[in-house]
């Protein structure tokens, strides 16, 4: 039995190495501004979109970027809010959806603008159609593209020497929706529904149980099946590393993730982006080595987490085998999955910063559940965001080469880029701001009695759910240990400000990066100059990452899911 | 200023694209192509009457019928309008004697001597459709009992409802309740 797991493991790596390059070059003559396959198709538009949104295409400094950046930003966040709050008595909710409360709307405009999709509602009573299209869809996609732009800023940086334009935001975004997420997310999404994905705009359905039902409130005889457009949503949503689920369960739902086919399909979409972009940024240095080096270094941590995880969840629970239960241990997951299915979505979807889950992670063992908490912890390195996860990795690179630098007496340089004071500076801003926020906030949570009440398990267990909400608000990924309660006023308030500044402060520091970059002359490589593409330099940066991520968290994960295991064993 | 204006635009166009036109397309060629799919694979009798969808599970109790897995869902179990799993920890005592309080009610109803795991821990939608090879295996003397069949006809219904894993390597076997029981009602009534 395990053998067919291992071969869905093996198949999801070969499909992966397979596709990520091809991808990765295309997205790179994307963002050169050259033409494609679908430029005949899709220029129309986009001269179009440049014309009706006034855009010139002219170059913008790292200022004037961020600023434009901002104010989309600002301006999706805002028609978000309201859109939540009003969407009671507005047009397509055949489900009469209410209103939200402005607690829960500024949680999800904040979340959803962010690329975070952390959910303090349930999709099927919370959101009207309406919402979940023109609101929540839209997001995913210009979220996505907001991130992606950042890291392709980061790379003309690196690239561009005695410069300070670093091209257009809004022809960045156009090129980056238009011919990046659009036609794939449509394909995927027809895909989906033959898997048996809905995807339609009519009111939900009651149909008759087979068996009636009797519960404690009475004889129950219908099931309301609920309706909606969610393929369209569902593409994108793993696509983008957005993670918002249509409903509650998110893709464990089987109407969002019906078949063991449609769930390896989403889990190659979530990873599709973020290892592409490293082949991108190979490409776009004209140094494929470098962009390989980033590539590897993630695979590595991400296979060797996924490995750990695996085991965790197989061995099971010995408190309920001992009980004389057969068979895998499937709290919290679905048959059709099985361990080996939600072992590889839960590892891709916390090591990018998707936060889709198809297993509720609450209810992993504790080692299976530390995973996932360290892969967030480790500050979305490990492909990450689409986007995110490259510039982060270039700050841990960045960081690595200085280290290096000063423990052999070379100077730091990356890329024919000296790394200097300011570089380093907006570094550590860029890797240290999410452990910070989590450490803080963390500590305010279980001192705080509102913090304590949001808490659904005991013991070390509850910590880790108040770990693992911060460190997923923080690091943007939006998975939960879906036990600890949400949607108090503290939690709505705390994550939604560990999720806007664990966005904005690494965005901009990596903006401001590319613009210091930019302006430096090129410095060829010399003797003195440590080679960055090179399996040693791909060993030091995983040390590094490893080293950075645990000693920051290492007393947080022992108290938590460190004890809950031993105290499973014992 | 510019890009002010410029982001509201953006905005605008964007919403129009991708929140209207995006789902829209994709609804009209998902109703094409895979209408029975795109909304929800609704099941109907003779009549015509909806009588479920053949991805959201449904609960059972007795004799007469398969169970389903356990559901966490809110208000009820297999509620679809709250999807959800119970999201108790793997050492959390309440969660440890739920599944006690359920391996005893098994043992009492079912002859069988090894629980299968699916049927004593609740699923991550509280929705899933299908239980194991196994659970389902365990559940046929009684079944057939109450239904007065032959225990082997009822073996080689189940076998003909086991859906092997995808391609082969995806997944894993399993059976779908609600089918299993709506051919049991047509077949052994």
């Amino acid at each position: 039995m395990h053998y067919a797991e291992l071969i869905q493991f093996v198949a999801f790596l070969g499909a992966i190495l397979l596709l990520a390059k091809p991808f990765g070059l295309y997205m790179a003559r994307i963002y050169e501004g050259e033409s494609t396959a679908l430029t005949p198709l899709l220029a129309p538009l986009e001269k179009g979109i440049y014309l009706f949104c006034r855009i010139d295409g002219a170059e913008m400094d790292w200022t004037r970027y961020a600023m434009a950046l901002f104010i989309l930003n600002g301006v999706m966040g805002a028609s978000l809010f309201l859109l939540l709050l009003l969407q009671g008595g507005l047009p397509l909710n055949p489900n009469r959806v209410a209103g939200a409360s402005w607690g829960m709307a500024l949680n999800t405009a904040i979340s959803f603008v962010t690329n975070t999709n952390w959910q303090s509602y349930a999709g099927e009573t919370g959101v009207s159609y309406l919402t979940q299209m023109a609101g929540l869809a839209v997001h995913n996609f210009l979220s996505a593209a907001s991130g992606m732009v950042v890291a392709i800023v980061l790379i003309r940086g690196l690239v561009r020497k005695n410069a300070h334009r670093l091209g257009n935001f809004w022809v960045d975004m156009t090129r980056t929706v238009l011919y990046i997420l659009l036609p794939l997310s449509l394909v995927v999404a027809l895909f989906l529904v033959s898997q048996g994905v809905l995807q339609n705009f009519g009111a939900n359905k009651a149909v008759a149980l087979l068996q009636p039902q009797t519960t404690s409130a009475g004889v129950i005889r219908e099931q309301v099946i609920p309706m909606g457009p969610v393929a369209s949503q569902e593409a994108i949503k793993e696509l983008g590393t957005n993670g918002g689920g249509f409903f509650n369960a998110n893709s464990a739902h089987p109407f969002e993730n019906p078949t063991p086919l449609s769930n390896f399909v989403e889990c190659l979409l979530i990873l599709l982006i973020p290892a592409s972009l490293t082949f991108t940024f190979g490409r776009l240095v004209r140094n494929p080595g470098q962009g390989r080096t980033l590539f590897y270094s993630m695979l590595f941590l991400l296979v060797v987490a996924a490995g750990v995880m695996y085991r965790a969840e197989i061995a099971g629970n010995p408190l309920v085998t001992k009980m004389g239960v057969v068979g895998p241990y499937l709290e919290g997951k679905e048959v059709r999955f099985g361990v080996g299915g939600s072992v590889l979505f839960g590892s891709l979807a916390t090591a990018t910063s998707c936060g889709a889950v198809n297993a509720m992670h609450d209810s992993l063992t504790p080692l299976g559940g530390l995973v996932p908490l360290v892969m967030m912890l480790l500050g979305e390195v490990v492909f990450g965001g689409v986007g995110v996860g490259l510039y982060t990795m270039l700050s841990f690179v960045v960081i690595a080469v200085f280290v290096a630098g000063l423990m052999i007496g070379r100077t730091p340089e990356y890329l024919g880029k000296k790394i200097e004071v300011r570089e380093m500076w907006l570094a550590v801003g860029t890797v240290l701001t999410a452990g910070v926020l989590v450490l803080i906030l963390v500590g305010a949570a279980v001192l705080l009695p509102s913090g304590l009440a949001g808490r659904a398990n005991p013991g070390a267990h509850g910590l880790s759910e108040i770990l693992y909400g911060f460190a997923s608000a923080a690091n943007n990924n939006g998975s939960a240990f879906a036990g600890l309660d949400a949607t108090s006023l503290f939690y709505r308030l705390l994550t939604a400000a560990a999720i806007l500044a664990g966005r904005y402060v690494p965005l901009l520091a990596s903006l401001a990066m590319a613009g210091s970059l930019a302006a430096k002359k090129y410095s060829p490589p010399g003797l003195g100059t440590l080679p960055t593409d090179k399996v040693t330099f791909t060993l030091w940066l995983v040390v590094v990452i490893v080293i950075v991520g645990a000693l920051t968290f290492f007393p947080a994960l022992a108290l938590g899911p460190v004890i809950e295991q031993l105290k499973m064993i014992s | 200023m510019k890009d002010l204006k410029s982001a509201m635009l953006f905005l605008l166009v964007s919403t129009l694209l991708l929140g209207g036109g995006y789902p829209l397309l994709t609804g009209a060629m998902a109703s094409l192509l895979f209408p029975r799919q795109a909304s929800g694979s609704i099941l109907t009798d003779r009549e015509n009457r909806c009588i479920g969808s053949a991805l959201i599970g449904q609960p059972f109790a007795g004799h007469r019928y398969f169970h389903s897995r356990p559901s966490a869902t809110g208000g009820h179990p297999y509620n679809a309008l709250a999807s959800g799993g119970s999201n108790l920890g793997p050492t959390n005592p309440a969660f440890l004697q739920q599944v006690a309080n359920r391996i005893e009610a098994y043992r009492a109803a079912y002859l069988g001597v090894a629980v299968p795991a699916d049927l004593m821990l609740a699923s991550a939608s509280g929705l899933d459709p299908h239980i194991t090879p196994a659970a389902a295996l365990a559940q046929v003397t009684e079944v057939a009992a109450t239904r007065r069949m032959d225990k082997d006809a009822l073996r080689r219904l189940v076998a003909f409802h086991v859906e092997d894993r995808q391609w082969g390597f995806l997944g894993e076997p399993r059976v779908n309740v609600l089918a299993l029981n709506l051919d049991l009602d047509k077949l052994y009534p």
